[in-house]
């Protein structure tokens, strides 16, 4: 049953995962994207990370997604009225996947494809409780310098965005 | 065992769905019957006796209507836009404990579709995918008025999430889970000698001021229904819809009030927990029922609150939807969970 079930979701994964790159509109590309991000969720409650799904859900499809929909919507981009890539950029991105392609290759083919150990392997690890306590006690200082670091983004972002005294708004 | 369980939790996810969609539907009488009480009217009262059978008449006529996709709209989007709001509306309520349990046969039954341990944050993710149905619909009609309603609903959406999330997290804070059922079981316990009273608007009377003020914005109700503005932007979002893809529009929104109110009266009041509920000698399975009870008379106060506010506030300006929403609501819940935090810390240093 739950073989079933990821066979399924990585089927949706991989078809939206295409759709995003092969939908000339990029509305669609972005509802694709969406359905990505929805089939890895529950490839995150497959995997007993329920906290992970959740946060996935909300932060990534919840939010973020909704931004770039508000930023395409607002370009009113067009299939008609978009400009076709030069030839040169078309090899280019046809040899620097190649490329990606064959590192992935050589990478995956000494993976260690052997399960977890099932002694000392714990289910409830993805569990909010355990999740918590391992980030709280065991990554504190980690944890604690990831989110200063995200605080500064934020002020970084916002110094970019605020408007200098005697500025005109340029729209 | 196992079939009759399944058939049970079946049961019970059907009545939660009939439910939620029988109380939108009247609902929408309810909303006419309110605005004509407030403003010293009669309301609907030809169909059926006291008008009751108006909801039906309204959803016969919104059938035959025609259903009218523009010309130059995405027909797919244009379609999809009202479904994806009603699915996410009527997703919701599945976390949302109705009761305790009732004890039938030495089994104990909990009144709840679902059980999951992140239910808060199950009910977070629906609602912030909600945006989703308005958005698509109002690009999807290619209309200049229907687009700036979506991008309305979408940024008012976001600015509000988060401080409806700050919110959360105070709450989180004292109640120490993320399950519904837990939350609401923990406000059954005594206080001050009165069981069924530690509910958590005692502990977060802040928190709930904020989160109820984020629900009237994430339902885009008046004050915060700057996305329908109809002297600004005809009809917003569903200007171009005509037929059930408006009605559906329409419902979605009053399932999300009902949703909204559950969620409200589960988390900061009570539940269905009543005062006195253990104190009355009664058995288990009448307590039950009478807090299923009184938890639809905690969410019908509530949808009436919501109409209540529709027919008496005008509608803010748009700058100070805003300003209201990252000035004053963000600090606020970020100061809200500072003092709560700082509290338990008092608490657990000098009084136990």
């Amino acid at each position: 049953m739950t073989g079933n079930f990821f066979y399924f979701l990585t089927f949706l994964t991989l078809f939206a995962a295409i759709g995003v790159v092969a939908s000339k509109n990029p509305v669609y590309s972005v509802l694709f994207m969406i359905m990505t991000f929805f089939a890895l969720t529950g490839h995150y409650i497959l995997l007993n990370a329920q906290f992970l799904a959740a946060v996935n859900f909300i932060v990534y499809m919840g939010a973020i997604m909704v931004l770039f929909l508000f930023v395409i919507m607002f370009l009113n981009m067009r299939e008609d009225t978009e400009k076709h890539k030069p030839m040169l950029s078309k090899f280019a991105a046809v040899i620097a996947g190649g490329i990606l392609f064959v590192v992935m290759i050589a990478a995956l083919k000494d993976v260690d494809t052997q399960l977890a150990n099932t002694a000392v392997f714990d289910s409830q690890i993805g569990m909010v409780e355990n999740l918590g306590k391992v980030l709280f006690r065991d990554y504190l200082l980690p944890f604690e310098l990831a989110s200063v670091l995200f605080l500064a983004a934020m002020a970084g972002a916002v110094m970019l965005g605020k408007r200098e005294p005697g500025e005109q708004n340029r729209f | 065992m196992e079939l009759s369980l399944l058939l049970i939790k079946a049961l019970i996810i059907l009545a939660v769905f009939g439910v939620t969609l029988l109380i939108a539907t009247y609902s929408t009488y309810a909303e006419r019957k309110v605005a004509a009480f407030i403003q010293d009217r009669v309301g609907p009262n030809r169909a059926g006796p006291f008008g009751l059978a108006q909801p039906l008449a309204d959803a016969v006529k919104l059938f035959f209507k025609e259903e009218f996709v523009p010309a130059n709209a995405n027909k797919f989007l244009f379609i999809a836009g009202p479904s994806l709001a009603m699915l996410t509306a009527c997703m919701s309520s599945a976390v949302i404990p109705f009761g305790g349990t009732l004890i039938i046969g030495g089994e104990a039954i909990h009144l709840q579709a679902i059980e999951v341990n992140i239910g808060i944050l199950y009910v977070f993710g629906i609602v912030a995918l909600g945006v989703y149905g308005i958005m698509i619909g109002g690009w999807a009609s290619n209309n200049k008025f229907s687009l700036l309603g979506a991008i309305r609903a979408a940024s008012q959406n976001i600015s509000y999430e988060l401080a409806m999330g700050m919110s959360i997290i105070a709450l989180l804070l004292v109640t120490g889970t993320l399950s519904m059922r837990d939350i609401a079981a923990q406000q059954g316990e005594e206080l001050f000698g009165i069981s069924g009273m530690n509910w958590n608007i005692f502990y977060q009377p802040l928190g709930f001021l904020i989160f109820i003020v984020c629900a009237f914005a994430e339902t885009n109700r008046v004050p915060f229904d700057l996305p329908e503005c109809e002297t600004e932007l005809i009809g917003g979002y569903h200007t171009e819809y005509s037929s059930m893809g408006m009605g559906l529009y329409l419902f979605a929104e009053y399932v999300n009030i009902f949703v909204a109110s559950a969620v409200m009266s589960t988390l900061y009041f009570g539940g269905y927990n009543f005062p006195f509920m253990d104190q009355l000698g009664l058995p288990h399975n009448v307590v039950t029922i009478l807090g299923t009870v009184v938890l639809f008379g905690k969410i019908f106060f509530f949808i009436f609150f919501f109409m209540w506010v529709r027919w008496t506030l005008p509608r803010f300006r748009y700058d100070q939807l805003m300003n209201l929403g990252w000035k004053i609501l963000i600090p606020l819940s970020i100061a809200n969970v500072i003092l709560t935090g700082g509290a338990i810390l008092l608490k657990q240093e000098f009084f136990q």
